[in-house]
């Protein structure tokens, strides 16, 4: 019985997931299946003077040992341009770059192979400094040179002037995106050199594409089939896997198997960039902002992924969600030898929010105005100009979102009877919990707050759109829709999105969403908090094409104009029934395809960065508490407050979900999450040291879910999983700020950044 | 090597066994029962977490061997053949399943801190399920759940 | 069987062992699966003291002995996750003589001996001696830890952990205390802040003389703020920290200090109390 738009039904795949016979990516087998592993580089950036494979070759139980000269078809590959080799040949450019690939028996087979495999290798220095690699003597990591991309924002006066300046240099770290399900999947060959791949991934088509054109196969003879997929948050945009599993498929005729270990995970995909963004803010004496200066440098790495649309992000709204007429904003994304980065939740939004957030507090103190007061008087709101020049539509709620989270009551101060005293003593509402680092000595609490933005959708004329096949008929008796996109279930609950849709639109109670595959049009990626809106949109569509065939039937047969579809049955315009869909379909199937594509949007402008680059803004306010033991600098977070605009909750539960999801990953870079680089080398690429919140960091967050009603899109919802990501960071920061009274310039904020040892 | 242990009350075999194999490994590729997952294989992510000789604990750490003669229980020995358990049921109503990765492990573990405490409070969830790892759902929805499950499980 | 095959890894918990195997990192050409050992998981009393078999876990440590030695099972309840606790050993700690072993300061402070066996007989080493270099001990290949004697606890103890997060992580330091009224005598054990766990002898002997010379023990009186800072300093001092992933050496020491001088304080508390 699938619920309706509006409701939280149950996720149709989560009795499997809680049954544990959900079948992800990673649990997929078939009889004769081989094992894949992967060779990787063991440095950030050498050159490949020999590779040989004779050992591994020999080694009992080995099928097939490959290298870059196997690749059928393209070498390089690349979501934005094409720069990263399948496997490398030539040089290697990062860490843990793939350079070979076995397939055999036995997984424990495969790992002792790919380690007999010997690759000679002329080490190079690696180049790891973003600064340098923008300077002219630096060494050209690839032939165009380091600059991926530079943007520009020139917006209004560029020589304005004020009367009160703050300026500051902030540096957010390298987050990872953590998704639980490993890179996995089993590539399946076919007749006539086809093949069959299973798989994760957040983009069914562009994989098929990038597939094709490596394996040297027209894209029929591709085919992807979306199996269970453990998270994703941006890890899964690039190849990984993919083209690897794929060649030794075909190579060896049989089907083969490849999922990494965690460790593997960590270099097997991009991560978020991490940058240094240098600010500079004037206002007028009664807070009026006048004109942000932003100088964004965002360490791409090796490879370039989707770091050009990152960079415009972070460009784009560098300003954050305030008005001001005046900006100059340059961007840049360079590479280097360090691991490569692309997308991640927020995407570009997120280090931009730290910088904007932390001006924004400093005006605040030197204006000596309420941080909130000051948010709210130069908070945009619908009709607002972007720095990038695109007036924003539809509602721009900031100064509610921060009232919102203002007003919500503080939590109770925690307990914690004072230096020495034993009773009473609750040490789980201690920084340092049960580690009995505090009993209550040097605690402070402190509150921050933050508000961000960025779109939803693709930017920049990206042709955003996605496709839904919906057929009706008859089975057992009862009305049926079956929905089938090619649209990433990720985790978000999509499918269950899918089905709500067309149960409100066909007025079925029994709704099937289809696996996705390959077999329809593609959906576009499930990133950018687009898959609500724009398969959403494209089910919508197809249903409302269906719709329309069976009134027609409505009319011809029963001979009546005024019909709608409610309740499995065509009902007049009062409720009562006419007749069932069942009796009205009979043996008839109705098929409609159809493409949702959204308003066109637009490419920056070169040398000023004005268009109107995106479809539509969401926005959200974060209030964090937290108590920081001021001595240790360990820090609790006691609760988070939020406050975002969705437009209209297709499935409020689920819009719950993301928003607590999203401030536990926005909490994580905030206090604890850091890939540690040195010299090119990841030197903590598992969990013991890449430290997730756990479920004694997470406090509980309170929500309030506005829906104002976007003006155009279905149902007038708004992208809702990454603005939680966004200002939730910031909130902590500016908390922590507000206890220890020290400035934090960096995230994650480790615990030597607050005391003076 | 060749294993012979007691799961989900049945007597299972897994032949062919590599020595190093974990039991994480001999559940999931050798007796079918790929319910408990791999997120990281180190014990810090519980996503593999099981019973053995009735003991919450993470399979991943387990060598394969170690459960000769033993009883493991794993997410598939938890529903009855037409019905999931309460805590199974909770984690859906509650909303505290997304990608769901992580479920089977948290689901076993809750099922025995129910086990030990039927009437947990917050922190006490909380310390329970600190050995868990959840990206997706923040554990807000994951806690309403365990509850859920206790008030379902309580006795009339 | 451990003389049988010296090269046999013996693997109980398996908490730190399967993690080297599952990444690869060991391949051993045989195990030993202590589990089966019913022995290693008995403790009882023995001469005054706990003789704790190695195969405890330390879920069982505190259910069972956490009133009898407080400062340990304190420790074992910051070990990892419940999962981990229900497996992970003091055993499976001094086999691996880690530094960063949440159990070693606690084994330290309290002057615990490690019971080792061989087809040759048993002998008992001290566990200031137990520790030799970065996870290295003092075992001969042919032996293995059948126990622990440690004695219940003769005062106050008190452990704390530094971490970046409340469960399931490596102590970026780490100490304990143990205060024995009767002998008047302070136990330290400093971990994650040197090659190996580590006491702290001279805070010892300082804190000891000031308790003395002021008849502390006897009055029951605070000690002095002053007197406190000095014995986190030397705490600190006793420490030799690196800079790694999980903190810079500074902090390791800024950090000891901090904690030498709450802990004492805490521990001299419980004793004023106790009058």
């Amino acid at each position: 019985m699938t619920g309706r738009v509006g409701e939280s039904p149950r996720r149709a795949d989560g009795p499997g997931k809680v049954r544990g016979d959900f079948t992800y990516s990673s649990d997929l087998t078939i009889e004769g299946m081989l094992w894949g592993a992967t060779v990787r580089s063991p440095h950030p950036y050498a050159r490949i003077v020999a590779i040989d494979t004779a050992e591994a070759r020999a080694m009992p139980g080995v099928v097939a040992v490959l290298t870059h000269e196997d690749v059928p078809g393209q070498q390089l590959y690349g979501l934005e341009i094409q720069d990263q080799p399948v496997l490398a040949f030539d040089l290697v450019r990062y860490w843990g770059e793939a350079v070979a690939l076995v397939a055999a028996d036995h997984p424990e087979r495969a790992r002792r192979a790919a380690q007999t495999v010997r690759v000679t290798y002329e080490v190079l220095e690696p180049l790891t400094d973003p600064e340098v690699a923008l300077t002219e003597a630096a060494p050209r990591l690839h032939p165009a040179g380091n600059v991926t991309r530079h943007v520009r924002i020139r917006h209004g006066d560029q020589s304005a002037r004020a009367d009160v300046v703050v300026s500051g240099e902030y540096e957010i770290g390298m987050q990872d995106q953590a998704p639980l399900g490993p890179e996995s999947g089993l590539a399946i060959p076919g007749a006539a050199g086809s093949v069959d791949l299973h798989l994760a991934t957040q983009w069914l088509h562009v994989d098929r594409d990038q597939l094709a054109g490596i394996l040297a196969l027209e894209p029929e003879k591709v085919k992807l089939t979306l199996a269970g997929v453990g998270g994703a948050f941006g890890a899964r945009e690039d190849l990984s896997m993919q083209a690897h599993a794929c060649m030794l498929a075909l190579r060896t005729g049989r089907p083969v198997k490849m999922s990494y270990s965690r460790p593997e995970s960590f270099v097997g995909h991009v991560h978020r960039h991490p940058g240094k963004l240098r600010y500079e803010h004037g206002a007028t004496r009664d807070g009026r902002l006048v004109y942000v200066k932003a100088r964004v440098v965002l360490d791409g790495g090796a490879y370039a992924s989707s770091s050009t649309a990152v960079i415009a992000n972070a460009c784009c709204f560098a300003l954050g969600p305030y008005e001001c007429p005046n900006a100059t904003v340059d961007g840049w994304v360079v590479y280097t030898n360090n691991p490569p980065c692309g997308a991640m939740r927020g995407f570009g939004s997120v280090q931009n929010c730290y910088a904007h957030e932390a001006q924004m507090d400093k005006l605040a103190a030197a204006l000596e105005m309420d941080p909130v007061e000051l948010r709210m008087r130069n908070a945009m709101k619908t009709g607002s100009r972007l720095i990038t020049g695109q007036v924003v539509e539809g509602p721009a709620p900031v100064a509610e979102l921060l009232d919102r989270v203002k007003s919500f009551p503080l939590p109770v101060q925690g307990r914690g009877s004072g230096r020495g005293a034993n009773t009473e003593l609750d040490l789980t509402q201690m920084p340092g919990g049960v580690s009995n680092t505090t009993h209550g000595e040097g605690v402070v609490r402190g509150v921050g707050y933050a508000v961000g933005f960025k779109n939803v959708g693709y930017s920049e004329g990206f042709d955003d759109y996605s496709t839904a096949r919906v057929r009706l008929s008859v089975v057992d008796g009862r009305p049926r829709a079956e929905v089938h996109t090619a649209a990433a279930e990720v985790g978000q609950g999509l499918v269950t999105v899918q089905a709500q849709i067309a149960a409100t639109e066909l007025g079925v109670s029994d709704v099937v969403v289809l696996d996705a595959d390959t077999q329809v049009g593609s959906a576009g990626s499930s990133s950018a908090s687009r898959q609500t809106y724009i398969t959403g949109g494209a089910v919508k569509a197809a249903c409302e094409a269906v719709r329309e065939r069976v009134l027609a039937l409505a009319r011809s047969e029963l001979g009546r104009k005024e019909v709608r579809l409610e309740g499995d049955a065509a009902v007049s315009a009062e409720g009562t029934v006419i007749a069932t869909l069942a009796t009205l379909l009979g043996d008839a199937v109705i098929e409609e395809t159809r493409e949702f594509r959204p308003r066109r949007t637009h490419r920056l402008d070169s040398e000023t960065g004005q268009a109107n680059a995106h479809l539509q803004y969401a926005f959200a306010a974060h209030r964090a508490v937290v108590d920081v033991d001021t001595e240790l600098g360990l820090v609790k977070v006691v609760e988070l407050a939020t406050a975002q605009d969705v437009g209209k909750a297709i499935n409020p539960q689920a819009v719950e979900g993301q928003l607590e999801g999203g401030a536990a990953q926005g909490l994580g870079l905030a206090v604890m999450e850091e890939i540690q680089v040195k010299d090119g080398v990841i030197r903590n690429a598992s969990f013991t040291d890449y430290l997730l919140p756990t479920i004694l960091d997470m406090p509980p967050v309170r929500m309030d879910i506005l829906e104002l009603g976007d003006p155009i899109s279905p149902y007038g919802l708004k992208g809702v999983g990454e603005p939680p990501t966004i200002s939730s960071g910031p909130a902590i920061v500016a908390a922590i700020r507000a206890a220890t009274g020290r400035p934090i310039n960096r995230v994650p904020v480790r615990p030597q950044d607050l005391v003076d040892t | 090597m060749r294993i012979a242990c007691t799961v989900n009350g049945r007597p299972r075999v897994a032949e062919d066994v590599w020595e190093g194999a974990s039991l994480l490994a001999v559940l999931r590729e050798h007796l079918g029962l790929p319910g408990s997952k791999n997120a990281c294989e180190q014990g810090e992510c519980g996503s593999c977490s099981v019973y053995l000789d009735g003991r919450l604990v993470c399979a991943c750490l387990v060598l394969g061997g170690q459960a000769q003669g033993r009883e493991v229980v794993t997410v598939e020995g938890l529903a009855s053949k037409d019905e999931l358990h309460p805590v199974q049921e909770a984690f859906l109503e509650a909303g505290a399943v997304q990608c769901g990765f992580c479920t089977p492990g948290f689901v076993v573990a809750a099922h025995d801190l129910l086990t030990r405490k039927p009437q947990p409070t917050d922190v006490e969830i909380r310390e329970a399920l600190a050995g868990n790892i959840c990206r997706c759902t923040g554990y807000a929805k994951i806690i309403d759940a365990v509850h859920l499950a206790a008030e379902r499980m309580a006795p009339r | 069987m451990k003389a049988a095959h010296p090269d046999a890894l013996p693997i109980a918990g398996g908490t730190d062992v399967m993690v080297e195997i599952n990444f690869d990192r060991h391949r051993p050409a045989a195990f030993l699966d202590l589990t089966r050992v019913a022995e290693l998981s008995e403790w009882s009393p023995d001469d005054g003291m706990l003789r704790i078999g190695a195969g405890v876990t330390y879920t069982r440590l505190i259910d069972e002995l956490g009133d009898r030695i407080p400062g340990l099972a304190m420790a074992s309840r910051t070990v990892g996750s419940p999962q981990i606790r229900n497996r992970g050993t003091v055993g499976g700690n001094l086999g691996s003589a880690s530094p960063a072993g949440d159990a070693h300061p606690a084994l330290l402070a309290s002057r615990a001996i490690v019971e080792l066996a061989s087809v040759g007989g048993t002998r008992r080493v001290p566990v200031h001696e137990f520790f030799v270099g970065p996870k290295r001990n003092a075992m001969r290949k042919d032996e293995l830890i059948a126990a622990f004697l440690v004695e219940p606890a003769q005062g106050p103890q008190q452990f704390s952990k530094v971490g970046t997060r409340n469960a399931m992580v490596i102590a970026v330091c780490s100490l304990a205390l143990a205060i024995e009224p009767e002998r008047r005598r302070i136990g330290t054990g400093i971990g994650s802040a040197a090659p190996t766990p580590v006491t702290a002898p001279e805070a010892e002997i300082f804190i000891q003389g000031v308790l003395d010379e002021h008849r502390l023990w006897e009055k029951r009186t605070p000690v002095a703020e002053s007197a406190l800072e000095r014995f986190g300093e030397l705490v600190a001092a006793a420490a030799r920290p690196i800079d790694d992933v999980r903190g810079t050496a500074a902090y390791r020491r800024y950090a000891l200090s901090v904690m030498a001088r709450r802990s004492f304080a805490w521990a001299w508390n419980e004793y004023r109390g106790a009058a």
